[in-house]
């Protein structure tokens, strides 16, 4: 199989475990304001205060590869959403310093709780908005972004920031429905019951949008072979909303997680279906961008050797702290 | 045009901002991390608290100066693609692979097993607590591996081709751009410059408690070990800085005339500048005080030898001479200060009065910074020295910028500088303040306690703990 092929898949596998591993670190920052001070503020904090760092790292690699294996494309998305990424870059400052702050100074413990919503509230946007302003176009001329600094924003990121909001904030609150229990439990039901809505609405509006943006995608979507699974989507979308709405008024404690996470697989199959071949949409596609073979086959060795290993010592850091975060912290 | 040059002087600034800042947590982390890792190894092997004691004290703190380096290095790894981006399209073949690496190998490794170190030890045990700390200080020291590497490459590439595109492609043998002509010299000082730094942060909070009370056992153990670091391994630093320095000479000999501010040729024997003024106006060194001769005796070792000076290197070619002049005078001077407390501290132990000698203390104490500064003044003397280029002999800096306004580039700057100093310096306050608190035994730190969730343990003071009994701490409860 051709190496470029092989390495947009593990980009965009980077980018999707990013995406929920991540996604509900930044959910439950987001969602923060809305829990109690004390106690159970303290108890989201400490459910994912072990493994927040290790979820970040597959964003540096989705960036690194990206910078890696399509070069080219890292060259041009950057520059084109350049605002968009300095605000996401310090929003996640902002987020990251407060896990440890906010234990050290209880006196201006409310000033980094602040810290951390604001911090996720403002990544998440601009993660949306950044694959908002890819999918909408970026415009270029030789090798380089040759549009202005705010082409990005328009009505239609600003829908996909949203969207990316709301269903990090599902995916943070289905991950406090598992890891909490008692009032604060049924708090975090509460919550993703609203974020589900918000983020079905969303997801839909955007899936609504898109096809027309170009007609590009409007062919790739409409024509055969690919609306034979195009169709398919919005049926196993469904499905998928009806059981995760089940499950959350049933009081299942796993399943609205794994659920939702269904819910971003399927968001992110039909990302692939709209962009294949391009990284970036309608001018360079993986082709264009991909670094030489030697380069692809030289890091394919890397992650064929070290994947696994971060795979299973990932998992079983995730085992170590596994069950409910309880009262008192872990012991 | 000018708004091009305008936006890169300030994307020139931007990444010096942002990767000093960076640097200066991963000099004191990469230290510390081992230095964790000997307190656990001491404790499991003796039993002795007090060596328990003192890695809680030091965990509080790394935990802190760690997450600023994550969150500062995370604006590293896209800093290349948003300022940058001309570099990245052309470099990233041959080092985006090297950084990926280093993601793989080293910055999943630290951030895997950092949660099991900052929280795990009640969950699993002291033996696979001490080998996830292990595996943290691993993860410090290749991360410094891969970037060293690639750093090295760009200041003295080799192993690759040229694409017809304007891409630099590697070449059949990856070693021989991992391992390039300077890669093996900047590791060895580099690591040793953190573990440096480390020590003399160590040894400087030691002074400030032995300061205030001589007899504190814990203040005393960091106090000794900081200084017999000090002893041992800043004369080691000197001569790798010297090996360094000849390296340079090979491959980037304008920079060494910048560094000993030769402007002319010396066709016998070149004099060693202690200190003056550079004058690029006027190409001399004003005020000059020096030795002669002495310089061509250091790189060459021959009085005689002849040297060639900056009068042979093409104006459009040449680094700027003050900045590098002066960073690697602090840098050097640094150096022979902390080998100056060393043989101070030898002295003192032989007498006896380690832990008695205020006046050895306040050195102590007033060198406890001095790591970062040398980091820092020779970072600024290796990157400077290589300008005009970013890689060396090829790519000019002024041709690997993004096509970004001004506006643009000052503002992110703004931004970056807004944001670094109000958040890292409330940490760095932070750490001060941690440090300031005397280490004593029955130090608590990874367990919970009953007063609140995990972290909290660390400052607020809890009822007393039973002392005395390593084994509780990590035991099974
Ligand atoms: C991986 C590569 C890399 C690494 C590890 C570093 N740098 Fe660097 N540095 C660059 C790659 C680079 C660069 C991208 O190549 C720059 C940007 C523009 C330039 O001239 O080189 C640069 C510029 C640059 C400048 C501006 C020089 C000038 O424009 O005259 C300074 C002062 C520093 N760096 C300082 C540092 C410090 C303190 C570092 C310690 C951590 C450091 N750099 C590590
Ligand atoms: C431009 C250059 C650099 C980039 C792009 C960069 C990138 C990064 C990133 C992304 C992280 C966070 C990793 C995580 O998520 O855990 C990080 C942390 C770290 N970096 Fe850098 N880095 C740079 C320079 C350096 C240098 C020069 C060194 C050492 C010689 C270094 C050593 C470390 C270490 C040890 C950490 C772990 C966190 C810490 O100890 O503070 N980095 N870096
Ligand atoms: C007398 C002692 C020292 C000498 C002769 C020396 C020499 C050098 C030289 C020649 C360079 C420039 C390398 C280049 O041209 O690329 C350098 C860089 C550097 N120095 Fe030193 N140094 C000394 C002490 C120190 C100390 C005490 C520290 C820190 C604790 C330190 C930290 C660094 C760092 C971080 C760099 C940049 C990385 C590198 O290129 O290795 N140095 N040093």
């Amino acid at each position: 199989m051709d190496l470029t092929i092989i390495w947009a898949f593990i980009i965009a596998f980077a980018v999707f475990a990013y995406v929920v591993m991540d996604g509900f670190d930044l959910g439950i920052g987001i969602l923060f304001p809305s829990f109690a001070v004390g106690q159970e503020r303290d108890q989201a904090m400490n459910s994912i205060a072990p493994v927040w760092d290790g979820n970040e790292t597959w964003l540096v690699l989705g960036g690194g590869g990206l910078f890696a294996a399509f070069p080219l494309a890292y060259a041009i998305i950057l520059p084109a959403t350049y605002p968009l990424v300095i605000a996401m870059l310090l929003g996640l400052v902002f987020r990251g310093v407060a896990f440890e702050f906010r234990w050290r100074d209880p006196a201006h413990r409310a000033v980094w709780d602040l810290s951390f919503t604001a911090g996720s509230l403002i990544a998440a946007m601009a993660q949306g908005m950044i694959l908002g302003a890819l999918l909408q176009g970026i415009k270029v001329f030789e090798r380089a972004y040759a549009g202005s600094w705010f082409d990005w924003l328009t009505p239609y990121t600003l829908l996909t920031g949203l969207g990316t909001v709301a269903g990090y904030a599902l995916l943070g609150s289905t991950w406090l429905v598992w890891k909490l229990e008692g009032d604060a439990q049924g708090h975090a039901r509460k919550l993703a019951m609203r974020s589900a809505v918000a983020t079905l609405v969303l997801l839909a509006a955007v899936s609504l949008y898109t096809p027309f943006l170009d007609q590009a995608y409007f062919a790739r979507w409409f024509t055969m072979p690919s609306i034979m699974f195009a169709s398919q989507v919005p049926l196993l979308t469904a499905i998928i909303a009806y059981f995760l709405f089940r499950a959350l008024l049933k009081k299942r404690e796993a399943a609205p997680f794994w659920l939702s996470l269904c819910l971003f697989l399927i968001g992110m199959a039909g990302l692939g279906v709209s962009m294949w071949p391009y990284v970036v949409p309608d001018t360079v596609t993986i082709w264009d961008a991909a670094a030489p073979e030697r380069s692809q086959m030289f890091m394919l060795v890397g992650v064929g050797l070290t994947l696994p290993l971060i795979l299973a010592y990932t998992a079983w850091a995730y085992w170590v702290f596994r069950g409910k975060v309880g009262h008192e912290g872990y012991h | 045009m000018f708004d091009n040059l305008d936006a890169l002087l300030l994307a020139r600034m931007q990444f010096a901002f942002t990767v000093s800042f960076h640097f200066i947590f991963p000099s004191f982390s990469i230290g510390l991390a081992s230095y964790l890792a000997v307190l656990e190894g001491l404790w499991l092997k003796t039993g002795k608290q007090i060596y328990l004691d003192l890695f809680k004290y030091w965990l509080k703190i790394f935990a802190i100066a760690f997450a600023m380096g994550v969150v500062s290095g995370i604006v590293m790894s896209y800093q290349f693609g948003t300022n940058w981006s001309v570099f990245s399209d052309k470099a990233g073949p041959v080092i985006g692979p090297l950084m990926a690496y280093e993601v793989l190998t080293a910055f999943f490794l630290e951030a895997g097993f950092l949660g099991v170190m900052l929280f795990g030890m009640n969950k699993v045990g002291p033996k696979l607590h001490f080998a996830a700390t292990c595996m943290v200080a691993l993860g410090t020291f290749v991360s410094a591996f891969w970037i060293l590497s690639v750093n090295s490459w760009m200041q003295t590439p080799t192993g690759f081709e040229m694409g017809a595109n304007g891409q630099f492609l590697p070449g059949p043998s990856w070693s021989a751009i991992i391992f390039n002509p300077s890669f093996p010299y900047r590791l060895v000082h580099t690591v040793i410059a953190a573990y440096l730094t480390t020590a003399f942060v160590v040894g400087g909070v030691g002074a400030w408690h032995l300061l205030r009370d001589a007899a504190n056992s814990h203040a005393r153990k960091m106090f000794s070990m900081a200084m017999w670091m000090a002893a041992l391994v800043a004369p080691i630093q000197i001569l790798a800085g010297d090996m360094h320095g000849l390296n340079t000479l090979e491959h980037q000999p304008a920079k060494v005339m910048a560094m000993e501010g030769h402007f002319q040729s010396h066709p016998d024997g070149a004099p060693l500048i202690l200190f003056g003024i550079p004058n690029s106006a006027a190409q001399r060194v004003d005020y000059a005080i020096e030795i002669p001769k002495a310089s061509s005796l250091i790189l060459k070792h021959d009085w005689d030898a002849p040297l060639s000076g900056l009068d042979t290197v093409p104006v459009k070619d040449r680094p700027p001479v003050g900045i590098i002049f002066w960073s690697f005078r602090i840098m050097v001077g640094i150096g022979f200060a902390m080998f100056g407390l060393g043989l101070w501290s030898l002295v003192a132990r032989w007498r006896g009065r380690l832990f008695d000698w205020a006046w050895l203390h306040r050195a102590a104490l007033a060198l406890s910074p001095a790591g970062f500064v040398a980091v820092i003044a020779g970072w600024i003397t290796t990157e400077v020295g290589r300008q005009p280029y970013v890689i060396y002999g090829f790519l000019r800096t002024a041709d690997a910028a993004s096509p970004l306004d001004a506006p643009a580039v000052g503002a992110s700057l703004l931004a970056f500088v807004v944001v670094y100093f109000a958040v890292f310096s409330v940490g760095t306050w932070y750490i001060l303040k941690l440090m300031n608190g005397a280490p004593h035994m029955g130090e608590k730190g990874v367990r919970r306690t009953e007063t609140g969730p995990v972290r909290t343990a660390g400052i607020t003071p809890g009822p007393h703990q039973k002392t005395g009994q390593a084994n509780v701490e990590g035991g099974n409860e």
